[in-house]
């Protein structure tokens, strides 16, 4: 078992899955930051066994009877063991209590439906109601199709919860992890006060590929990852995803 | 611009019209023009009562549908423009400013698609880059400042998907606008006049009232690109539209939307003023209806309109 190999994506070495999964799936030899699963982002941030999920077992409706939606939510929970794109709840960060979610891009995309906005916005009211900074780490190719003008109104509702959030002190952190776009992006992923994100992690509005087919251009090498979201002014820090719970505790130590 | 769908009446339009020209004032072929009349009466009504959804996004992308200025110069005694985001530019696909509305002074946004080819590129076809949703956030911010009712015409294929828009942070831009929404302490009145696509609309409806023109429509994607992901075939755009419930009348079915504003038969574009003066006789209503709500209720009804919306297991907790 211990002697699985996979090859690096980005390297081309060779390197052991178990000593992936150590360093939560970034490369030991490049560093390169593989997508991580929502409850290994939990294990990840919060100080171990603090975390108290919120709004677990709540499963997506089907609006509109979208054609193959109901199989592909199937078939998304099996494969993940999770209702949907979104882990909330509440844990600590070195002793100190904050709200957090977590998403999960292994879930139809991490595409933001009701679950997702209903759990964001769960979030952001528990750490209104408890005081608490609110700790959110996106992961989304953006809006849940399948629901239709529902998954767009996930935008308003986050955002109206995140305005309440915000008459009081406490701080929202993002932490935008690769890939993460369209409707997230464009809702609660980037209204936080300070925007953390992963090397290499790309983050935008469109998708390179809808880009180039819609302008016929060519998008140079870097485009919208992290380092070049930082570089226009889009995000404060790009940070390992190995110093990631200790830069969040020095930073909530100045805010929280 | 003529329809697929709407030959048939065009057809027939032009036949009443070429026997008009023939009989002259001769009052001959009255039997023949009359019976043509009925013909297209029964056509207009088969065709314009029965629009799949599809049909109906092709109406609001029609080039000659009222756009912006045709609502700014009718329902506007006094249209004072402002321009700019105060940080790069001025983008033309939105334009907006203080208006008086029916004696109200309000501030009065759009999206502008232009109104002939020039207009059209300059306005990039009402997709705006991240400039044009910062001079809205700014008008959002003025009018809370100044206690003036919000008024949003939203007409969209979305935000433009290009390499500056993203350089500039277009996702940035309209997450802005949707938070300056969820705050602004005045009334927000928004009508989609057009097309509603995608976050791009939703920067200009985080709204106390959305109202639909009857064949405007609102998605969370163009049914052509939900298509070439979904059924990964761009040519089911019609099936897709369909499956997506676009339509004011769907999303009123789904209390997404407050109100379903008529159109003329075979839309507005045949009949420009009927379109403005439902629109107009819309905001007047809603705009009188919210003048004295204090803004702590208008912010509470509003967080709660939109914290609602959703389809999903367990429920919003008391």
């Amino acid at each position: 078992m211990e002697s699985v190999f996979t090859k690096c994506e980005e390297c081309g070495q060779p390197i052991y899955e178990k000593d992936l999964r150590a360093r939560f799936n970034v490369c030991p030899n490049c560093e390169h930051h593989y997508p991580l699963s929502a409850p290994e982002r939990v294990r990840l941030l919060l100080d171990a066994g603090t975390f108290e999920e919120v709004g677990a077992g709540m499963e997506a409706g089907d609006p509109l009877g979208f054609e193959g939606y109901a199989e592909r939510l199937e078939k998304a929970r099996k494969k993940t063991g999770l209702d949907d794109a979104v882990v909330s709840g509440v844990g600590r960060i070195g002793g100190r209590p904050v709200a957090f979610a977590a998403m999960d891009f292994r879930f139809i995309g991490g595409s933001m439906g009701s679950v997702v906005g209903e759990k964001v916005a769960l979030t952001i009211e528990t750490a209104r109601e408890g005081d608490l900074p609110l700790v959110i780490v996106p992961a989304s190719g953006g809006a849940r199709m399948f629901e239709g003008v529902y998954s767009l109104m996930q935008m308003a509702k986050t955002s109206v919860a995140l305005a309440r959030f915000e008459n009081g002190s406490q701080p929202f952190v993002s932490v935008l992890t690769d890939p993460t776009f369209g409707g997230v992006t464009a809702s609660f992923a980037t209204a936080a006060d300070v925007i953390l994100a992963e090397p290499g992690a790309r983050i935008g509005f469109a998708g390179r590929r809808v880009i180039e087919d819609t302008t016929k251009e060519r998008l140079p090498e870097g485009f919208q990852t992290a380092e070049f979201q930082r570089e226009h002014g889009m995000v404060d820090r790009i940070v390992h995803r190995l110093a990631l719970k200790g830069d969040l505790e020095r930073l909530l130590g100045f805010v929280a | 611009m003529i329809l697929d769908f709407e030959r048939p009446v065009k057809e027939l339009e032009e036949r009443i019209g070429e026997l008009r020209r023939l009989a002259g004032e001769s009052g001959e072929l009255r039997a023949e023009i009359s019976q043509l009349e009925e013909a297209l009466d029964a056509a207009k009504r088969r065709i314009y009562l029965n629009l799949t959804p599809y049909q109906r996004v092709q109406v609001a992308r029609h080039p000659e549908r009222p756009n912006f200025r045709a609502y700014r110069d009718a329902l506007a005694d006094d249209f004072y423009e402002l321009s700019g985001d105060r940080l790069y530019g001025d983008d033309p696909a939105v334009q907006g400013g203080f208006a008086r509305i029916g004696g109200r002074n309000v501030i009065l946004l759009g999206h502008d698609k232009g109104t002939d080819v020039k207009s059209r590129v300059k306005g990039n076809f009402g997709m705006a880059h991240p400039e044009g949703y910062r001079k809205v956030q700014r008008l959002y911010e003025l009018a809370g400042r100044f206690g003036l009712p919000i008024v949003a015409l939203v007409d969209t294929p979305g935000a433009f998907a290009g390499r500056e828009a993203e350089e500039r942070g277009q996702a940035w831009a309209i997450s802005g606008d949707l938070m300056a929404l969820a705050r602004a302490p005045v009334p927000v009145v928004s009508v989609v006049i057009g097309e509603g696509g995608s976050g791009g609309a939703l920067a200009m409806c985080v709204a106390d009232y959305v109202g639909m023109l009857e064949n405007s429509y609102l998605a969370v994607i163009a049914p052509e690109a939900c298509a070439s992901i979904i059924f990964r075939d761009a040519s089911r755009a019609a099936e897709a539209a369909e499956a997506m419930k676009l339509t004011a009348r769907d999303l009123k079915g789904h209390a997404i939307i407050d109100e379903v504003l008529p159109e003329p038969l075979g839309g507005a574009h045949n009949a420009p003023e009927s379109a403005v003066d439902a629109v107009g006789e819309a905001l007047e209503r809603v705009l009188s209806g919210l003048e004295d709500v204090e803004p702590k209720a208008l912010l509470q009804a509003r967080y709660e309109r939109y914290r609602r919306m959703g389809n999903h297991t367990a429920e919003f907790p008391a």
